[in-house]
């Protein structure tokens, strides 16, 4: 949406779905399979894969027929579209990899009602010709497979102590079994907004901000409150 | 396939896999709709009502696909009926409730984008359900996304009132808090299993 008044360069399209505008970090889209799939690195990596080529070539399609979509059906064209491609990747990821298949399940076939595809057809590929727009749904594919990785890799060390399957640490080491657990996907989830946040936070307002937002109503009911509570953000920073 | 009666297909995907908190499913509504009560409510109620419809919709389609040897077209065709549910609902509700149609405003029609409704489909298919248990399926699916986002809202309105450290307001709360939530209802695991 903000980039089509100005003329920007295909490495610039790119690199804005993998850091300003990451699917899972900064726009926090497509969260069902983000969770679902994240409690090993490559599980992450194959979904990941499997949405990049999904994302890319249905803005393809989608760019390329910009012209000739009406526009009353064109929601109900894209899901077609995308629905098409996701059955391709389907029968694809069956026949390569019979056990990624088994631990994606259904959730291939879910990529579907992936909110990032349907929001970069509508948002960018509907309005640009097809080689932006693949380049841009190549961007926002890989911003999407580095936040699935960041995830899945998280959990996988925690929760099982390998990476990609590898063992890392020696014979004592307690799996933390939560992380592998549907419980442990929100947390390292909210772990990393919680990083990039706090990130964003001292490079914009340095470290002695005053405190962003004091509620509007029932200011003598926080007045006890506020010292614990600026304790705490202390210890977490 | 085991054996399971109706009840315990409806406690099972009500508590202990709860589509929201187990098997984040329908996380983008569940994030984005429960920040009040009063929208929490009637969004659960339109999502489960068409979440069960979808399910019948997509059993039939499912026998049809596969009496003529379409089984490849089963995405595509259960996608497009869903979506045409959602205009129907949302025709319905235009018509007879306007009130709400105007409440629930642009989520209405995400719910075509809800996995939670695809996702139902999908699983009935994948587990082999029949009739009587998909739709028991269904109906514990939709309780249990109800569920979680009335839960979810009703801890957020607290929230509201107590003073949160700057980092840890927007989505990274929200997220931690449905974390405590999926915590709590692995607590029911093992309900409604017989042995």
């Amino acid at each position: 949406m903000t980039m089509s008044t100005k003329q920007v360069t295909n490495m610039e399209q790119l690199l804005e779905g993998i850091w300003k505008q990451n699917p899972v970090f900064v726009m926090v889209l497509g969260m069902c399979p983000t969770l679902a799939v994240t409690v090993s690195a490559f599980n992450a990596l194959g979904m990941g894969v499997a949405t990049s080529f999904v994302l890319v070539f249905s803005c393809g399609l989608i760019s390329l027929l910009r012209k000739q979509i009406p526009k009353e059906v064109r929601i109900a064209t894209y899901i077609v579209i995308i629905a098409t491609f996701v059955t391709l990747v389907d029968y694809i990821i069956q026949a390569v990899s019979l056990a990624l298949y088994d631990a994606l399940g259904a959730f291939i076939q879910l990529i579907v009602v992936n909110c990032i595809i349907l929001g970069r057809a509508e948002a960018h590929a509907a309005k640009n010709p097809p080689l932006p727009a693949m380049v841009n749904a190549l961007g926002m594919g890989i911003g999407f497979t580095i936040g699935l990785l960041a995830l899945g890799s998280v959990r996988e060390i925690l929760g099982a102590g390998k990476l990609f399957g590898i063992t890392l640490f020696g014979e004592h080491f307690q799996p933390w079994v939560v992380m592998v657990l549907p419980p442990g996907g929100f947390f390292v989830l909210g772990g990393w907004l919680l990083l990039f946040a706090w990130w964003a936070r001292r490079k914009n307002a340095g470290p002695r901000s005053p405190h962003p937002n004091p509620l509007p109503e029932g200011e003598g009911a926080n007045v006890p409150l506020r010292g614990t509570s600026d304790k705490r953000g202390h210890h977490g920073a | 396939m085991e054996h399971e009666s109706l009840g315990q297909i409806f406690i099972i995907t009500l508590l202990s896999s709860n589509f929201v908190l187990a098997m984040f499913l329908g996380l983008c509504p569940f994030l984005g709709v429960s920040g009040k009560l009063e929208t929490a409510v009637p969004m659960g109620i339109a999502t489960s009502f068409v979440i069960l419809v979808a399910s019948l919709c997509g059993y039939g389609l499912n026998l049809l696909l596969t009496h003529f040897n379409l089984e490849f077209l089963r995405l595509i065709s259960y996608i497009v009926v869903i979506a045409s549910t959602v205009q129907l609902v949302e025709m319905v509700m235009k018509k007879f409730s306007p009130a709400l149609f105007r409440a629930l405003g642009i989520y209405l029609p995400l719910i075509t984008t809800n996995c939670a409704v695809l996702g139902v489909a999908l699983f009935q298919t994948a587990r082999g359900y029949d009739l009587g248990q998909s739709v028991a399926f269904s109906l514990g699916g939709g309780a249990g996304f109800t569920l979680a986002l009335v839960l979810m809202a009703g801890v957020r309105e607290r929230l509201k009132l107590s003073d949160v450290p700057g980092v840890m307001q927007g989505t990274a709360l929200s997220l931690m808090l449905a974390g405590l939530l999926s915590l709590a209802f692995m607590g029911f695991a093992g309900v409604g299993v017989s042995r």
